[in-house]
């Protein structure tokens, strides 16, 4: 990767925490921090008791996708007029979780953001398993999930096609795009770090499956240099997806006429949304994991940081939304959309409103302190709060617009059953299932790239 | 969702009234939580409501819906075990006569309910009956029917119907029921048959009078008796009283300009009430150019669906009406009592306003009184009515159609006492199931043990049932013969229209059993009945003509002079006006609105139809009002205590407005004990608080019981529509007379132009189907309800799921409550699929299978329809109704012949909704094109619109201009519902319209 410009590491301005690499790292010990995590460290009690949790979660899943299959989905607590119910909160929010990832990888790389370095991989993988589990939601949620093909636009012999002008279809595209192009990019950025596995590995099934997925990889200056070249080709394939998916999936609600979806600022609302959860996730993420891995030195204060500051900011875009909400509500004079943002505050679901206000945007404003940006503790639990808040933002959309809408003696009440929370918390168990065996299995950091970073570092320095 | 906590409840009933009197409050409104917008009131009233359910699917209430899903619905573990025998498909050999394979033929018959005929036209596929329809040549139906009629189809098809003869409980046969029977019969014919008891229900049948006469005559000390829970015991003493002879009235509604309801529910609960319902409304229309309307005054203890459409409705105790009467006679210079009597301002106020308007329309007016009010009050009633000079103009007395009219009370009382004394040796009941609903003081289930030989003779295997030594399964009146009186006496000859689907018997063959050796068929019986009656010249063309019309020509009862006896009248009234005690609280009992007496309990559709008014489903509760609520500290599912000398019932509370001070209903016919899957565990027995005395109503203490109950309600979620919601629109006549085009002006219609596509662009070829319901005619009966799931097969889904919301009905009829909380007015709002223009379902939809065809029909693919569920989030009429389980039944044999095969049954995981009867306009399209011509202006009626009893709801084509439709829709007070969305509805309303009497504009 070729930087023009040298990665400052004294003169911080203001205090603030710069450092992107441990000054004594050299090209050894960052492979051999990260490498030996796959290859040779016995791996700690914790990730044992994570995975089974992880595991064991999957397992109630299966069953609650089994019973689903089974029954219909009146399992669920969805009904008239409340006919979307956890499977598209859940949906909506697994699918922001995921634009963390491409959004470091590739906007940052894009902007030349160093420090997304030792993060990228990990975020990246996040993505993958995030965008995994929400696309399972729209599939489960179909009263007839077995015929979820008929979404897609294949040469039917009946000659019917999907109804383009449904935002469903666009969903379908629109997620299917971002999953294969996250795919190829966490791919093909592992290759160097898959042959470096390959090159270690002292056994020979290790070398064999990382030899057959390193794809060949000899780190010759010619794959450098397509390596290096497909990679920022993809980035900027991959930016605008970041945009557009969740926009994509705005439209759900945008495009009904429902009050409290049918609204125009949805799209940028949403994207910054999902970049705000999507930060959170990865905070929630690589700070225990650092500390297990005793990775401090890869991953350091200032990426905590930087992270933080994205989630405020995209923090404010979001709770900029809810203003515009409400105040297009009142200005628009129509008595629908007024009903709606009175009933969304002090209707039956106004607790969660309310909730939703507390976690999401008066918690995150503790990040304007440097103090909270760098305590990894409070920066913990400031994220949390955001990925709950932005869980409840979700539900508030989806089922408080959805529970009173136009005529009143349609009105109902949604209340969520065992096998909606089942659902749910499977997902959270395959998502943690699969983050386990990658933490296992794979470089959770992108060794080349925080190679460069050593080499780069050294640069300076001479 | 966490519940909201339990507190000290705070009443803040006064903020509710200034609320709704304030000139910015709502001005329709359903839930009281919404209009007070108090916290402590909001929790006070809230608990009835789903989120306060427990709602994980636990184990219990899965099985409890699969149990439910059994009888009406689905399940049969049986049948599924069980492989189908192979069978041969083969083309008739001989064709029988008319039978063209899916073509469907109508045969006329006639059902009864508490007696009395109503002629129905049933439609027949390949040999089994699949929809009922009424009989336009029939007096007391004239086309329409009402939910009972409708649903008596499931009771045919009911797997949970009693198919074998019982004996002590065990399978047994017919022919071991005859041995027994001529045993005791040979004993009683040697002793005159002074051991032998017979008991009907309400009988009409010219065939069963005549057999029971020849009964009588073989055994000539044998007894009839009659007994019925709702019956007509008022009346007839009423008419005893006053003309010294039963007769009944009856009324011409389309004559009268004011009508008075003394708690009588006319247009709904009486043996007439379809045919008064449309005579009623016929005077009420407005549209036809006509610009007055009748004016009825309702004066009731528990809204009805007859007060629900007053002009001005005066909440009463059953002892209030009762004072009501005696002063409203005083007024008119009838009777002795005196208005003075009568006490309260408001409630003096309208009773001058009431005497006034009955006076300026003397000989066009009509007084009515409900066979709840007690004798006295009929025969007052009587003579309000003459005074007035209504008698021979819009009243006029004929004969009772009852076979043997009386008191059935004291009848039932011989009956018990003869038991007592171990007199009957062999009882005969025929129908009926006196042993649940007869009055509790006559412990009739006890005595009945007292009978040698207790035979019952019922359609499912009941209470009484099961206290009798042998019990014949009863054939349904769609597979037997017999006939029938209407209320005007017109008889009608009950054809049916396939043979018994099990073992069962008529009356008549039963009763022939006592009369012969060789008990003859019920066919043979019933036509040589008629043969005998030497009516027609030629008994064959005769026979043939009154099969085909349904009805007997020329049996109406002619018109009886009768002789009014005042002397009596006075004697019979009360020295004074009926006191109260204000620690009392007055008990009345009502026929259910939807299982009626309990008869129809084990009937899944009209279990699941919400109540009028109520909407509650699948359950009965003491309705009281909010003051009562207010003052006893309870609210909504909270369980009461209700005592009455000794008996109690623990029961529900349901917080209803417009139910009178100090009064509590419960609706009969509930807690059955011994009764099929269905209605096992629905509901409260108010039988047990019934005596003799307290007939119809009675003095009860209340207190307040431990625990709460979780009721089923399809719209009482919080629900509140304000002005501004252009969802219900109405006005007065004045108003609209000065003003004719109110509802437009004040409706935001978008204009045409507001839009990116090509406004001048034909969409649509013709025809353009459309339809137009008339908010100031329908009654709110819930007839179209019950006809759209039995023409659609709409799944039945048991209580749990329609507490979750989750109803199937298709149609579905709205309730709002408008004006004061105590005195409020109450409106009806059917409200099926829009069928919009501009759809917002379709566009959403990602695989196109919610589409416009060329005619403008909104249509659902169900094949094509994967569930996303996304058509419905974007309806705002939430009309469309989701499979969110397999609701329809596929595996009971018996439920298989019921279902309409022009109606796909759906499966699990698909979206449905009205189709406006897509099938019948097929039938249509295909009929008109094999005859070269377009289709006729009223050719297709929609299952809703057929049975419709005040034809409010008018369907045709749009593009037509001379189509009742076309008209309809130019009218003035045509109003699409949230037209500001510019969906443009092919569904539209014409506003209400209430002639309300200036003197009392302020006061209802």
């Amino acid at each position: 990767m070729s930087s023009s410009r040298p990665t400052s590491t004294s003169g911080a301005p203001l205090g603030y925490p710069t450092e992107l690499i441990r000054s004594d790292s050299t090209y050894e010990s960052v492979t051999d921090t990260i490498g030996a995590i796959v290859l040779t460290k016995k791996h700690p009690r914790s990730w044992l008791v994570g995975f089974t949790i992880g595991f064991a979660l999957l397992m109630l899943f299966l069953v609650a996708v089994a019973w689903l299959l089974l029954k219909g989905v009146g399992i669920w607590g969805i009904n008239i007029p409340v006919a979307w119910g956890f499977a598209i909160v859940n949906f909506v929010w697994w699918i922001g979780i995921g634009h963390a990832g491409t959004f470091i990888s590739a906007i940052l790389l894009l902007l030349h953001q160093k420090w997304r370095t030792s993060i990228n991989r990990f975020t990246e993988a996040m993505t993958l398993f995030a965008v995994a589990c929400a696309a399972m939601f729209p599939l489960l949620h179909l009263g007839r999930p077995w015929l979820f093909f008929w979404l897609i636009p294949y040469p039917d012999t009946m000659g019917l096609w999907p109804q383009f002008r449904s935002p469903l279809v666009w969903d379908v595209f629109a997620v299917s795009t971002y999953f294969t192009v996250s795919l190829i990019f966490w791919y093909i950025g592992l290759l160097p770090d898959l042959a470096t596995l390959r090159d270690r590995a002292r056994t020979r099934g290790k070398q064999f499956w990382y030899g057959t997925l390193a794809l060949g990889w000899r780190g010759s200056a010619k794959h450098w240099q397509r390596h290096q070249m497909a990679y920022l080709l993809l980035a900027g394939l991959a930016t605008p997806l970041v945009l557009s998916v969740h926009s994509v999936v705005s439209f759900d609600f945008a495009v009904a006429i429902l009050p409290g979806w049918h609204s125009a600022i949805f799209p940028p609302y949403f994207v910054a949304g999902a970049i705000f959860s999507g930060f959170a996730m990865v905070l929630n993420l690589i700070i225990p994991v650092r500390k297990i891995y005793h990775l401090e030195g890869v991953i350091t204060p200032r990426h905590l940081n930087n992270a933080a500051t994205v989630m405020l900011a995209t923090g404010l875009i979001v709770a900029y939304g809810y203003l515009m909400e409400a105040f297009m509500a009142w200005y628009s004079g129509d008595i629908f959309e007024q009903f709606m943002m009175v009933n969304r505050t002090f209707g039956p679901y106004g607790w969660v409103f309310w909730a939703l206000m507390l976690f999401n945007v008066l918690v995150p404003q503790a990040l304007w302190s440097r103090r909270v940006r760098t305590d990894t503790i409070l920066l913990f639990l400031v994220a949390l709060s955001v990925n709950l808040g932005m869980w409840l933002e979700r539900f508030v959309i989806v089922i408080t617009s959805l529970h009173r809408d136009f005529v009143p003696s349609s009105w109902g009440m949604y209340v969520p059953t065992f096998w909606d929370w089942a659902t749910f918390a499977g997902t959270i168990g395959l998502f943690l299932t699969l983050l386990f065996l990658f933490i296992r299995f794979l470089p959770m950091i992108a060794i080349s790239e925080v190679r460069e970073l050593v080499a780069e570092h050294k640069e300076v320095k001479a | 969702m966490k519940p909201i906590a339990q507190q000290n409840v705070t009443f803040d009933l006064a903020a509710i009234r200034a609320r709704l009197r304030s000139s910015d409050g709502p001005r329709y409104w359903r839930s009281l939580e919404e209009v007070a917008r108090t916290r402590e009131f909001t929790e006070f009233l809230h608990r009835e409501f789903p989120e306060r359910a427990s709602e994980w699917i636990d184990g219990l209430s899965r099985r409890h819906f699969l149990k439910l899903m059994g009888a009406s619905l689905a399940l049969a573990g049986l049948a599924s075990c069980t492989r189908q025998p192979a069978e041969k498909i083969v083309p008739y050999i001989r064709q029988p006569e008319e039978l063209l394979s899916g073509q469907p033929l109508f045969f006329a018959t006639a059902m009864t309910l508490g007696g009395y005929a109503t002629g129905l036209l049933v439609e027949s596929h390949n040999g089994h009956p699949t929809k009922i329809e009424g009989n336009p040549e029939h007096p007391m139906s004239l086309g329409a029917t009402n939910a009972f009629h409708q649903a008596s189809l499931l009771d045919l098809y009911d797997p949970d119907r009693s198919q074998a003869v019982l004996h002590q409980g065990q399978i047994s046969n017919w022919e071991a029921f005859l041995s027994a029977l001529n045993d005791s019969l040979q004993t009683q014919e040697r002793r005159k048959g002074v051991g032998l008891r017979i008991l009907t229900e309400t009988g009409t049948s010219p065939t069963l009078h005549a057999q029971i006469g020849g009964v009588l005559k073989k055994f000539p000390e044998a007894r009839w008796h009659q007994y019925e829970p709702i019956n007509c015991d008022n009346v007839h003493g009423g008419a005893q009283i006053a003309f010294g002879q039963i007769v009944a009235p009856q009324y011409r509604f389309d004559r009268a300009r004011v009508v008075v309801a003394l708690d009588s529910d006319f247009m709904f609960a009486h043996p007439a009430a379809l045919r008064y319902a449309r005579d009623f409304m016929n005077a009420r229309r407005v549209t036809a150019g006509r610009s007055e309307m009748n004016r009825l005054y309702a004066v009731e203890p528990v809204p009805t669906v007859t007060g629900s459409n007053a002009d001005h409705r005066l909440p009463l105790r059953m002892s209030e009406v009762t004072n009501f009467a005696i002063a409203l006679g005083a007024e008119l210079g009838v009777g002795r009592g005196s208005a003075t009597n009568f006490t309260g301002v408001s409630d003096q106020r309208f009773l001058s306003a009431v005497a006034a308007d009955l006076k300026t329309h003397r000989g066009q007016s009509i007084i009515i009184a409900g066979e709840t009010q007690p004798p006295f009050v009929h025969a007052l009633v009587h003579a309000m009515n003459q005074a007035l000079g209504n008698t021979g103009t819009t009243i006029h007395y004929t004969a009772s159609a009852e076979s043997n009219a009386g008191n059935q009370v004291q009848s039932l009382r011989d009956l018990v006492d003869e038991l007592k004394q171990g007199r009957v040796e062999v009882l005969l009941i025929l129908g009926g199931n006196p042993a649940f609903n007869a009055p509790a003081d006559f412990a009739f289930a006890e005595h009945l043990k007292g009978a040698r030989l207790a035979i019952h003779l019922s359609s499912d295997r009941n209470e009484t049932s099961a206290l009798c030594h042998w019990h014949i399964p009863q054939n349904h009146y769609l597979e037997s013969w017999s006939d029938a009186r209407s209320y005007d006496g017109t008889a009608s000859i009950v054809q049916p229209l396939i043979l018994p689907l099990y073992a069962g018997r008529s009356a008549h063959e039963l009763l022939d059993a006592l009369l012969q050796s060789h008990p003859r068929t019920d066919y043979d019986i019933v036509r040589t009945f008629w043969q005998s009656q030497q009516r027609w010249n030629d008994f064959e063309r005769g026979w043939r003509r009154t099969l085909h019309d349904g009805l007997v020509a020329e049996t109406a009862f002619p018109i009886r002079q009768v002789e009014l006896s005042l002397d009596q009248i006075t004697r019979a009234a009360p020295r004074s006006a009926i006191g109260h005690l204000p620690s009392a609280i007055e008990l009345s009992f009502r026929p259910d609105p939807t299982i009626w007496d309990g008869r129809f309990a084990d009937n899944g559709w009209l279990q699941e139809l919400p109540k009028p008014i109520t909407k509650l489903t699948w359950d009965n509760a003491a309705l009281i009002g909010p003051a009562t609520a207010q003052k006893r500290a309870v609210s909504n599912g909270d369980f009461v205590e209700l005592e009455a000398s000794g008996r109690r019932l623990r029961v529900p509370v349901w917080i209803t407005p417009g139910m009178a001070d100090d009064c509590v209903t419960v609706h009969l016919g509930y807690g059955r004990t011994r009764i099929g899957r269905v209605g096992r565990r629905a509901g409260f027995d108010a039988f047990i608080l019934r005596s003799a005395d307290s007939f119809w109503s009675g003095l009860v203490t209340l207190n307040k019981a431990s625990g709460r109950y979780q009721f089923a309600t399809t719209q009482g979620h919080m629900v509140i529509d304000s002005a501004e919601r252009e969802v219900y629109r109405a006005g007065t006549l004045a108003d609209f007379l000065a003003h004719p085009e109110f509802v437009k002006e004040s409706t935001r219609t978008p204009s045409a132009h507001e839009t990116l596509f090509n406004p001048e662009a034909q969409l649509f070829d013709s025809p353009r189907w459309a339809m137009s319901i008339d908010l100031t005619t329908c009654i709110g009966c819930n007839a179209c309800v019950l006809a759209c799931q039995s023409e659609n097969n709409i799944p039945v889904v048991g209580k749990a799921q329609v507490a979750r919301g989750r109803e199937m009905h298709w149609l579905r009829v709205d309730s709002y409550f408008s004006g004061e909380l105590d005195r409020p007015g109450m409106n009806h709002q059917p409200v099926p699929c829009m069928h919009c223009e501009t759809a917002p379902c379709e566009l959403v939809c990602p695989v196109g299978a919610t589409l416009h065809d060329h005619e403008g029909l909104n249509l659902q693919v169900y094949n094509r329809c994967v569930g996303t569920r996304y058509c419905s989030n974007n309806c705002p009429y939430k009309v469309r109704r989701f499979n969110f389980l397999q609701y329809a039944d596929y595996h009971t044999p018996s439920l298989k012949p019921m279902r309409n095969p022009n109606v796909t049954v759906r499966w699990r995981g698909v979206m449905e909704k009205c189709t406006y009867c897509v099938q019948r306009i097929s039938v249509a399209r295909i009929t008109a094109k094999n005859e070269n011509r377009p289709i006729r202006d009223g050719e297709v009626l929609t299952a809703c619109q057929q049975v419709c009893p005040t034809e409010a709801i008018i369907f045709g084509d749009l593009s037509d201009p001379n189509s009742r439709i076309a008209k309809l829709k130019k009218h003035p007070l045509d109003f699409s519902m949230l037209a500001e969305l510019n969906t443009r509805p092919r569904t539209t309303y014409l506003a209400k319209l209430r002639n309300p009497n200036p003197a009392l504009e302020n006061v209802a």
